[in-house]
């Protein structure tokens, strides 16, 4: 197989940029050190970097649709609809996604849960890892854009829960409200079957939100978005971001736009509980697309410059920005280190879905998912695989 | 013998690299001419390195047909660990240079038969042709390579029990945990690199003043085993100000009056 060497390039590892080679074969990241003392053989090919940043892939956790199709719409035809998001969203560094499925009918969920499967990254697109359900198990209180006759209580436990969805088989994280009744023998039971299970569009005291977390819930779902204000005597979901009273730090999806979430608000978030930031787009149908009427879910839309609002109404409804721009703008919001935002959409997500060690990092071993970057972190190109399947320049 | 005085270390880094450079490319090395170059480890040579590897960036030295031997190689310590040779050689060196794989060769202290292992490095050198070029570093008690204090002027290759004081001052790497220490070592001989057709010593630091001193101006001792370059023909010594302060006054001006003659010794040719 070929050997493929990367130099002169700033690679992101181990937390920071080092002047450093990247060795690829077969799909992987090799260790150049063995190849060179014990197979003794040169790389096949040599690629200059011209002394950009090299890090991995991004992975959005939560992203509705984009160019034109939504995911919890396009039930008809959802392969191609997920197909081609993931072939677009290359461009923007992404190789790897979760698509996300808004509070739907049970119909919708049956229909299309079987037909997004999870599979691998390559020239024809990202990775999907699986599907993100977002709902119907939330708070009709804090329904965001989701619309209110699909939301549901879990009356009979986790038999609700795959009566609701079908198939648990393609779902890798759900989120959902842990004030409702019986939701944390649900969120014990997803997790049993390696579900990550994330807490959203919720009213939930903070005492609330740490049983959650106590029963297996590990990340919260747009941070600020979809639940209530800061309260200083009951700080809520946001509390788990200094929580003490959960078994491990909580990790949190964060949309960058400047527009779900203030610069401010993301500098707090920040500040409070850096380790757990996780960069999302929410991204909608209109991602990649002018201005005009589009759809989510079962819901008319309307886009007008970066903003998506519910059409006749001031309800925001997932973003159109992209995750490089995300990645941008949380560097210039909290004025953290490059690699530090970088993370965040790569290394970051991977854990919350416990595949840091493949996906997410450029070390030994890691699949070749990787984006190179200029000073701006503007991504230039994307590599699946170690194979170049994007290009942003020439 | 040449000693030539250099200001400080970098200074010593840059004449070192450029010595090097300047005699392979003046070797002209090809498919069936490959230079052959010792080589050490160590925190003295490694400025050495790092100039070397900037002229292989600028293209103005490849080491596409240069074959290397390092000196020396702890014996039962894991190859990436850190402080194995192999690490060192592979990180500051071998992985940013055009080297090919084929032509590195550093003894491997894992190998099942050690006195094999150094018999076959020997022979790996007497078939490449011998050593052109063999530049080493010393330690305080004047050791080149592992030949402590009292090794024979004339060994090979060989199996060598470090002294208590080597082991003491490695200890910070390892945790300073002695256990975790390498008690042994391979190493070129004094007569390996005797066998070189030219030697090339580098020295920096007060702390090694005193060894200096024993090699330039006491008798030839095994128990400063570099002195035994006394006895060599092509030997060069780049030292800083720093290491010559047991140096009678007379010796340092006498080979500092001599700067500009070494100085054209790394003179670039003017195509």
């Amino acid at each position: 197989m070929t050997l493929k060497q990367f130099y002169n390039c700033r690679i992101l590892r181990n937390h920071e940029l080092v002047d450093d080679h990247l060795w690829v074969r077969n799909g992987r990241i090799v260790d150049p050190e063995k190849i060179f003392f014990d197979e003794k053989i040169l790389p096949d090919v040599k690629i200059d970097c011209n002394g950009l940043i090299v890090a991995p892939g991004f992975i959005d956790l939560q992203i509705n649709g984009g160019y034109g199709v939504d995911f919890s719409h396009d039930i008809d035809n959802i392969e191609d609809a997920v197909s081609l998001v993931a072939r677009k969203i290359i461009h923007n560094g992404v190789t790897s996604f979760c698509p996300t499925i808004v509070t739907s009918p049970f119909y919708v969920y049956r229909t299309i849960l079987p037909k997004i499967q999870k599979r691998p990254g390559s020239a024809d697109g990202a990775a999907i890892l699986g599907v993100h359900v977002e709902g119907p198990f939330i708070n009709p209180q804090k329904k965001g854009a989701h619309p209110e006759d699909c939301i549901r209580e879990i009356y009979r436990g986790f038999s609700s829960v795959e009566n609701a969805y079908g198939t648990l088989e393609n779902i890798k994280i759900v989120t959902l409200a842990p004030e409702l009744n019986r939701s944390g023998e649900v969120i014990s039971e997803l997790v049993k079957r390696h579900i990550v299970v994330s807490l959203g569009h919720s009213i939930a005291n903070l005492k609330q939100a740490e049983e959650g977390c106590r029963n297996g819930a590990t990340l919260i779902t747009h941070l600020f978005n979809a639940m209530p204000g800061f309260h200083h005597r009951d700080p809520g979901l946001i509390g788990l971001l200094a929580s003490e009273k959960i078994p491990k730090p909580i990790y949190y999806g964060i949309i960058s736009d400047g527009i779900h979430t203030h610069p401010a608000a993301v500098r707090m978030a920040y500040k409070a509980h850096p380790d757990g930031v996780v960069l999302v787009t929410d991204a909608i149908s209109a991602l990649g697309l002018s201005d005009g009427q589009y759809h989510l879910g079962q819901l008319n839309i309307e886009v007008k410059g970066e903003q998506a609002m519910i059409a006749g109404t001031d309800i925001l409804c997932g973003s159109t920005i992209n995750l490089n721009r995300c990645v941008q703008k949380f560097k210039k919001f909290t004025n953290c280190s490059a690699a530090f935002a970088l993370e965040a959409a790569s290394l970051n997500p991977a854990k919350v879905l416990g595949i840091e060690k493949k996906k997410g990092t450029l070390n030994y071993g890691a699949d070749a998912d990787f984006i190179f970057l200029d000073d701006d972190l503007r991504v230039l190109s994307t590599w699946i695989a170690g194979e170049k399947v994007s290009s942003n320049f020439d | 013998m040449r000693l030539i005085i250099m200001n400080n270390p970098a200074e010593v880094a840059e004449w070192a690299a450029k010595y090097v450079m300047k005699r392979i490319n003046d070797f002209k090395p090809r498919s069936n001419k490959y230079f052959v170059l010792g080589l050490p480890t160590g925190g003295t040579p490694l400025g050495m390195y790092k100039n070397l590897i900037e002229y292989v960036k600028a293209g103005k030295l490849s080491f596409k047909y240069v074959k290397t031997f390092n000196m020396d190689e702890y014996v039962n310590l894991e190859r990436n660990h850190p402080e194995s040779y192999h690490y060192y050689m592979w990180n500051n060196f071998f992985k940013h240079i055009d080297i090919n794989p084929e032509n590195v060769h550093i003894l491997n202290g894992n190998a099942e038969n050690l006195t094999i292992e150094c018999q076959n490095y020997e022979k790996l050198i007497e078939e490449a042709g011998g050593v052109e070029l063999f530049i080493g570093g010393i330690g305080p008690d004047g050791h080149i390579a592992f030949n402590e204090p009292g090794s024979s002027l004339v060994s090979r290759t060989r199996l060598k029990t470090l002294a208590q004081d080597t082991l003491e001052a490695n200890a910070r790497f390892f945790n300073n945990d002695m256990n975790k220490v390498p008690k042994q070592a391979l190493t070129v001989g004094v007569g390996t690199v005797m066998d070189a057709r030219e030697v090339l010593i580098l020295i920096t630091g007060a702390s090694k003043a005193y060894a200096l001193y024993k090699a330039i101006e006491e008798g030839v001792n095994h128990m400063w085993t570099v002195s035994a370059f006394q006895q060599h023909s092509n030997t060069i010594m780049v030292c800083d100000e720093d290491a010559t302060l047991e140096l009678k006054v007379k010796t340092v001006k006498y080979f500092k009056g001599l700067s500009k003659l070494h100085n054209q010794l790394i003179e670039e040719y003017v195509v």
